[in-house]
């Protein structure tokens, strides 16, 4: 590829891929189309299947079962060296015994790049991490944040279509974190080359990504923008994963066209049911949730349980309260600074309209997963 | 916190018996007293017997025959080094790539030698490579002519590299051991094919590790006697071999105080010599 020439991402398939350890399954019937140029975030707690997916990609993992394609072309059984991915590590990964140009230039020696132009693209992506005065440095000689950055720069220095990254902030603060988040956004921009970020922060996977894909036990949950999976999620580990959230449990009734939950003698409707067979359970996001101290006048809200403040938050643009109910769960609501404050063990009455609920089948695996 | 407050106690200022130093005080008198006095011994006596002057010196270097000894003595450790490099590197590696008990195993089997007496081992070797040893009837028995072994620098070479091979294997596992193998897999993913990963990665990171066992491993060779004595013949002895020789049974002290100065002093040109090629990588693959 000549200088200045855009690197067109690649597209990629996977078709139902699976990967079993012995009887574990670490990854069962994934499949994903990863769109060229689009920045998708494998997201999901430890073990869930997506550092697994990572490498099958990137080809330090054989697949038990199923079909991958990058750019339009099978990949299964082609090794690690000639798939032409760049791959950025949480553990950088970056050679010790080489200088940080060496280690950029080391894909393009690989490849026969002449020197003058091996120097001239080393260049540029040093520039593009803003790394350039760092060229004669040692790894040992930089912070973790810098040799992340040197090791981003060594991963696109050879225009792959594909970008591969499994954790890269993982190691780093949060400032620090924050800061590099929009430095990748900005080099996706810059390059257009299809990113697969793996994280299992949901909200990094807010801030970088196009599509998120939710992992859980070896299976994709759902895929979606951060705002499809925060507003509509389709699993209730999706909801409890992506955001805060309160979970409402109790004795569902359904007719027709809405369904009740009698919670510790309390009784919430919402105007909606779910098909099968499974129990419901009500989500509700924070701002969704309204506090109002007992016995206050609650003309207007379809649903209110009583409980108690657990737990007060102040946020600076607002405040956070966590409210014991009856039965013992606990509900998160944010509400803004404009509004009544409470302390802690006020007596209090959550309100919300049964609209806002969400209502999902219940799966108890979803807590155990999450804690 | 004020920022007057001191955050660490004063420490009291070091004179040179600090105590870190202090510490390796007894090392040092034991050395003293079992390198550094016999030292002294060996270089006085090598200037003062029979008479104070260097016609010791003038003796070894103008006897064809030292000259000649002293060559095959630093060509024969140069190759024991190089089989011993040969051979510990994929063997360390090994251990590395193990799981915990294959590499109890593999650990034993370095150190078991260890625990046998050096003239038993070299006796055996004697067993295996005489002429009608183990290893030509063997070779007998597959139809090959016999090959002579025992009393030829080869054999030499064999019986000592194998007596120093832990040497070698126990420097460079524990360099190898450090070595992150995901480097490896980040080398694949720019490009490199499993060798050129190896050649440009592991082996680099790997060289102070070989560096460290060779100039073990090569400064116990010269000093070896025992089995140069045994496996050997005359086209292979070795300078400690003279030495004995000079002192034992010529009770030649001073001639033989000479010979091992100037061995001493040829080994310190020789790794002085090779110390800059050896630094610069050392200090390069010893960034983490």
């Amino acid at each position: 590829m000549k200088p200045g020439q855009e690197s067109k991402g690649a597209a990629i398939d996977l078709e139902s891929i699976s990967k079993a350890y012995g009887g574990f399954k670490a990854l069962d019937g994934v499949s994903l189309r990863i769109e060229p140029g689009e920045f998708m975030t494998l997201l999901g707690p430890s073990g869930s299947g997506k550092t697994t997916t990572l490498n099958v990609v990137a080809g330090f993992t054989d697949l038990t079962s199923g079909k991958l394609l990058v750019g339009g072309r099978n990949v299964v059984g082609v090794p690690a060296h000639k798939r032409n991915i760049g791959v950025v590590f949480q553990h950088y990964a970056l050679f010790p015994h080489m200088s940080v140009g060496r280690n950029v230039a080391y894909p393009l020696t690989l490849r026969g790049v002449d020197q003058a132009e091996r120097k001239a693209r080393v260049a540029r992506a040093l520039d593009m991490v803003k790394m350039g005065d760092f060229a004669h440095r040692y790894p040992s000689e930089l912070s973790g944040g810098q040799q992340q950055r040197v090791a981003l720069a060594r991963a696109i220095v050879f225009d792959p279509p594909l970008l591969l990254m499994d954790e890269p902030l993982g190691a780093l603060d949060k400032k620090l974190r924050e800061w590099l988040q929009l430095e990748i956004k900005r080099i996706h921009r810059e390059l257009g080359t299809t990113f697969v970020y793996v994280t299992h922060d949901q909200e990094e996977a807010l801030v970088l990504s196009d599509r998120i894909a939710v992992f859980n036990r070896g299976r994709i949950e759902q895929v979606g923008t951060g705002r499809e999976l925060y507003d509509e999620p389709a699993t209730l580990f999706v909801g409890r994963f992506i955001g805060d959230s309160t979970v409402l449990r109790g004795e569902a009734r359904s007719d027709g066209t809405s369904t009740a939950l009698r919670i510790a003698g309390e009784t919430v409707t919402a105007p909606r049911r779910i098909a099968g067979e499974a129990s419901p359970v009500m989500l509700l996001r924070p701002e969704k949730l309204a506090i109002r101290r007992s016995g206050q006048d609650a003309a207007g809200t379809t649903n209110r349980l009583p409980g108690t403040i657990a737990e007060a938050i102040y946020l600076g643009s607002g405040s956070k309260y966590e409210v014991r109910l009856a039965d013992g769960s606990v509900a998160i609501v944010r509400s803004p600074l404009t509004g009544d404050s409470f302390g802690l063990g006020d007596r209090v009455e959550l309100c919300f309209d049964g609209a806002d609920a969400k209502l999902l089948a219940d799966d108890s695996s979803a807590d155990a997963t999450l804690t | 916190m004020s920022a007057l407050e001191p955050t660490t106690p004063s420490v009291p200022k070091r004179g040179w018996l600090s105590r870190p130093f202090a510490l390796t005080l007894p090392a040092l008198i034991l050395l003293a007293a079992v390198i550094g006095y016999p030292l002294l011994t060996i270089v006085l006596r090598s200037l003062s017997e029979p008479q104070w002057g260097v016609q010791n010196y003038l003796w070894f270097f103008g006897a064809p025959v030292n000259l000649t000894v002293l060559q095959r003595t630093f060509v024969i450790s140069a190759w024991v080094t190089i089989v011993c490099v040969v051979c510990a590197y994929p063997y360390a590696y090994l251990m590395t790539a193990v799981g915990p008990r294959a590499r109890l195993v593999l650990v034993l089997c370095v150190l078991i030698p260890f625990w046998v007496s050096g003239v038993v081992r070299t006796l055996s070797w004697v067993i295996l490579l005489q002429d009608s040893g183990v290893i030509n009837s063997l070779l007998r028995a597959a139809g090959f002519d016999s090959i002579r072994l025992i009393r030829t620098q080869t054999g030499v070479v064999i019986g000592m590299a194998q007596v120093l091979l832990p040497f070698m294997i126990l420097p460079l596992y524990s360099v190898m051991k450090g070595i992150d193998l995901r480097l490896m897999r980040a080398a694949q993913s720019l490009g490199a094919r499993p060798s050129r990963a190896f050649f440009t990665v592991y082996l680099p990171l790997s060289l102070p590790g070989v560096y460290a066992g060779a100039i073990i491993v090569f400064i116990l060779a010269l000093g070896f006697y025992i089995t140069p004595a045994l496996l050997g013949g005359p086209r292979s002895t070795m300078l400690s071999t003279l030495v004995q020789t000079q002192v034992l049974s010529l009770l030649q002290w001073g001639r033989g105080g000479a010979m091992g100065v100037v061995l001493l002093v040829t080994t310190f040109v020789l790794l002085a010599l090779a110390a800059p090629v050896m630094r610069s990588r050392y200090r390069e693959a010893g960034r983490r």
